[in-house]
């Protein structure tokens, strides 16, 4: 039964995943990016996921991609890459070691696997999460408050038209 | 209760000399104020000095270092030891200081001049009343910069520049041996605690004591300027005429002396090394006294005699009477002060003109200094009323009494040819300044002004009736407040009684047999000593000489051939080859910097791939 | 019951899916994208791990990968913008200033 859902969303995702390095428009890859995470939010849920798999809707699908989404109409023009390749080498190279990675990786992925454990009904629930989060990792909560704020301000700062008499000297 | 306060007290005079002494006054005044204090604790230790053996007050004032075991507390020390060096030292020093005011008066340089005089008695006294070796040693090395620094203070003369140079150059000789010692002791005995040294050397092995004996003496040969490392006090009388005083004759030098009498346990159950330094002391001296027969230079005679009767120190710690050295050594801080005060007084009444051969006659225009002269010859010389007489016989009577219990009369004999020696060159130089024709006619010279003559006097009182403090009519106080300290003999050479009488009446007659032969020589407008002995003199017995040809001429064909060939060749060779490989390791660097962040990222997933494909094989 | 390897090999291609991207594509906006990809396979990774040894740990990995994902992503494309303001270009080949 479960096999039924996963193996969709699977494919959908490595679909989705082919799809946002392959397209040609940034847009299109966007839309794949959307894909794959929705498709992983499904495989949240299959996990036992419950609360990562709303956010994950609501935080990638809903803020970041719309947020990619945006600068692709603000920067619609001349967006895309240069006619000229100037690293001729690169894209083969990046194939094979990236294929021995691929290898690495699931050697490593795999050789860590093993059964699942039972586990009880309430496990992933925002409540379960939440307490987790405010116990045991409450300082590092904390600072990632912190961090978001930075990542506010820096945007802000960056984003800010600079002064006329400046030049373009920023950012 | 009182202890500490006082203590403390001294530092603060201390600690305050360091950063003042912008103006002359100032300067006097602190040393003054230390002089009043050393004063103040002698009178409060002298009663707790009579029922105690050894009375030894130790203040520490800090733990300065501590690595692993080794513990360094800096702390002072003060005993009868010290506080005789202390006094001495801040009163010649103070007596100094109101001299520099107006033998330095017209020099632009005056707040440097203080500055480093006082910088020079905060070390000296650092050195006296050091609780530990390695603030000793501190205390060492502070002075033998101060030395360099003021024997170079007229910098703009070559030779003013060079004689620093040269001191500082052979003194660190010595100090290297000094600090070798320094590491053989600690190494030893875990502690460079004197107090602790002094308790633990004498269970020490026979050849570690000696050793270490040895090359501590070797550090006092550098300061004190004894064979072979005398070489640079003569040339040290470039420097100001105080400073000579001060310095070179009064404190800085007394330092090796020092440094014998404060571990006169480790020398003294070290017969070698005694029998080293005795044999070292009355050869410098000797030596020293039958150069001086043959300068012209007023101050180069007042050096060799220095170096002359530190010789007789030496002597007097050799013989196992360290309270006879220390003795000495306050005699001859008066009067060496004195003649060299004396001796600035004519430099300043004659511009500067330091040559007897072209001095004379200055004893009716100078009065008082030609008196001051002269009581500081006869007191030099061993006169009876004068101070010298007292120490100088005292030593030689040690000498004497060293040699009737082991046979070796070496060291007597050379300190009594010595002491006719130094009458003899005393009165020439005496006769040759003052009395005779007055050979600069040009000259028009005048008297010292009084802040010059007040010390003089003052020193010339003390080697007057400085010698009281251990005469034996006297009761010998100095002796007696020293003796529970240091210089317990060993036992073996007190049996031997020397025929005092017969021993003091030598002393007198060589003495007063040097000055008449003096005189008589300088009736005669004769130089004292004959043909090729005389050029050996003159030139100091070839000794710097041999030390250029030795040391000086190879340490240049040496320098030149490191300079060139090697520093060129090989050196700069090597550093360009450093240089062009980097270079060419750069610009093949330079390639892998391409600016594309996307290479970049792809040299990030080879790494990564590497490090999991290592951990993953492992 | 699906087994964690299936899930952790998806989890294995998606991130060298991601890598391939960066590698290849010259357009800033699609390598953050790609960037993106990556950080999501490692988020499955956890979930899987925390499915697998019955540990909340692993969820509680994914949210803090996500609040740095979010950040990265605002301050990224800030700078994409800004560079595109003054260098009229997202291509990161052309911006090589730091080349040796």
């Amino acid at each position: 039964m479960e096999w039924a859902v996963f193996v969709p969303t699977a494919a959908l995702a490595l679909a989705g995943g082919v799809g946002v390095i392959a397209a040609r428009q940034p847009v299109h890859s966007a839309l794949a990016l959307l894909m794959v995470l929705a498709s992983l939010a499904v495989s949240y849920l299959l996990l036992a996921a419950q609360f990562i798999a709303v956010l994950q809707v609501i935080i990638y699908a809903g803020a970041i991609v719309v947020l990619f989404l945006f600068v692709i109409m603000l920067l619609h023009a001349r967006s895309g890459e240069g006619p000229r390749e100037k690293l001729p080498r690169q894209r083969a190279e990046a194939y094979v070691f990236a294929a021995l990675y691929l290898g690495v990786l699931l050697a490593a992925a795999l050789g860590a696997a093993a059964p699942l454990a039972s586990i009880a009904a309430e496990f992933g629930t925002a409540q379960q999460v939440g307490e987790s989060l405010f116990t045991t990792y409450l300082l590092p909560f904390e600072l990632a408050s912190v961090i978001l704020l930075v990542g506010i301000v820096a945007a802000t700062v960056l984003g800010r038209r600079p002064p006329e008499h400046a030049g373009r000297g920023k950012g | 209760m009182v202890w500490p306060l006082l203590g403390w007290l001294t530092n603060g005079l201390i600690g305050r000399r360091l950063s003042r002494a912008l103006a002359g006054e100032l300067a006097c005044v602190t040393v003054a104020a230390s002089f009043v204090s050393a004063l103040g604790v002698l009178l409060a230790v002298r009663p707790a000095g009579a029922t105690d053996a050894a009375v030894s007050i130790v203040i520490p004032l800090f733990r300065w270092l501590g690595a692993g075991d080794l513990w360094i507390d800096a702390s002072l020390i003060i005993d009868a030891l010290s506080l005789v060096m202390a006094l001495v030292v801040s009163g010649v020093g103070f007596l100094i200081h109101v001299y520099s005011l107006g033998y330095m008066a017209d020099d632009p340089d005056l707040p440097r001049y203080f500055a480093y005089l006082n910088l020079f008695m905060f070390a000296m006294l650092l050195l006296v009343l050091a609780g530990n070796l390695l603030v000793l040693f501190i205390g060492w090395e502070l002075v033998g910069v101060c030395s360099y620094l003021l024997i170079g203070y007229w910098f703009a003369r070559p030779a003013a520049a060079t004689a620093g140079r040269k001191a500082f150059i052979v003194n660190r000789i010595g100090d290297a041996a000094f600090l070798l010692g320094l590491f053989l002791l600690f190494t030893q005995l875990r502690t460079l605690d004197i107090l602790q040294i002094r308790d633990g050397a004498p269970h020490l092995p026979e050849g570690v004591r000696t050793l270490a004996a040895l090359l501590l003496f070797a550090g006092a040969t550098g300061k004190s300027a004894q064979l072979p490392l005398h070489v640079w006090l003569p040339d040290a009388m470039e420097g100001p005429t105080p400073v000579s005083a001060l310095i070179h004759a009064a404190t800085m030098v007394t330092a090796g002396v020092f440094l014998i009498a404060r571990l006169d346990r480790l020398f003294l159950t070290a017969p070698v090394a005694l029998f080293v330094v005795g044999i070292v002391g009355a050869l410098t001296a000797f030596f020293a006294a039958t150069v001086a027969l043959r300068q012209y230079d007023l101050k180069r005679v007042l050096a060799y005699s220095t170096i002359s009767q530190l010789g007789y120190m030496f002597v007097a710690m050799g013989a196992l009477a360290p309270v006879a050295g220390i003795f000495h050594l306050v005699t001859q801080a008066f009067f060496k002060a004195l003649l060299f005060l004396a001796a600035g007084s004519v430099m300043h009444a004659m511009h500067d003109v330091i040559d007897m051969r072209r001095l004379g006659g200055l004893a009716r225009p100078l009065r008082w200094t030609a008196g001051g002269f002269l009581i500081g010859v006869l007191a030099i010389a061993g006169v009876p009323p004068f101070a010298g007489f007292f120490s100088k016989d005292l030593i030689l009577e040690e000498a004497f009494a060293l040699g009737l219990s082991t046979g070796n009369f070496l060291p007597y004999a050379l300190a009594l040819v010595t002491a006719f020696v130094t009458a003899l060159y005393m009165t020439r130089a005496a006769m040759l300044t003052f009395s005779g024709r007055p050979a600069e006619a040009a000259a028009h010279p005048h008297e010292a002004p009084p802040s010059m003559l007040v010390p003089m006097t003052a020193l010339a009182a003390l080697s007057v009736g400085g010698g009281l403090l251990g005469a034996r009519v006297a009761g010998e106080p100095l002796v007696e407040f020293l003796a529970p300290l240091i210089g317990v003999k060993a036992g073996e050479g007190a049996v031997v009684h020397p025929p005092a009488g017969l021993l003091v009446g030598i002393s007198i007659a060589v003495a007063l047999a040097g000055i008449v032969a003096g005189i008589a020589v300088h009736r005669g407008r004769r130089d004292p000593a004959l043909g090729a002995i005389a050029a050996f003199l003159e030139r100091r017995w070839y000794i710097d000489d041999l030390y250029d040809a030795v040391i000086v001429a190879p340490g240049r064909a040496l320098a030149r051939w490191l300079a060139g060939p090697v520093d060129l060749g090989i050196i700069d060779g090597a550093v360009n080859a450093v240089g062009r490989v980097l270079a060419a390791v750069g610009r093949a660097a330079r390639r892998l910097q391409t600016g594309y962040a996307r290479q970049y990222a792809l040299g990030v997933l080879v790494g990564t791939l590497i490090i999991v494909g290592y951990w993953m094989l492992r | 019951m699906v087994p964690a390897p299936a899930y952790l090999a998806l989890s294995a291609v998606l991130f060298t899916l991601g890598a391939v991207g960066v590698l290849v594509r010259r357009n800033a906006l699609i390598i953050f994208m790609a960037v993106e990809l990556m950080l999501n396979s490692v988020n499955l990774a956890f979930v899987t791990f925390a499915r697998q040894h019955g540990s909340i740990d692993g969820q509680v990995a994914v949210f803090f990968v996500l609040v740095v994902a979010a950040v990265e992503v605002v301050v990224g494309l800030a700078l994409i913008v800004d560079i595109f303001r003054s260098r009229e270009t997202v291509d990161i080949d052309d911006v090589d200033l730091l080349r040796g």
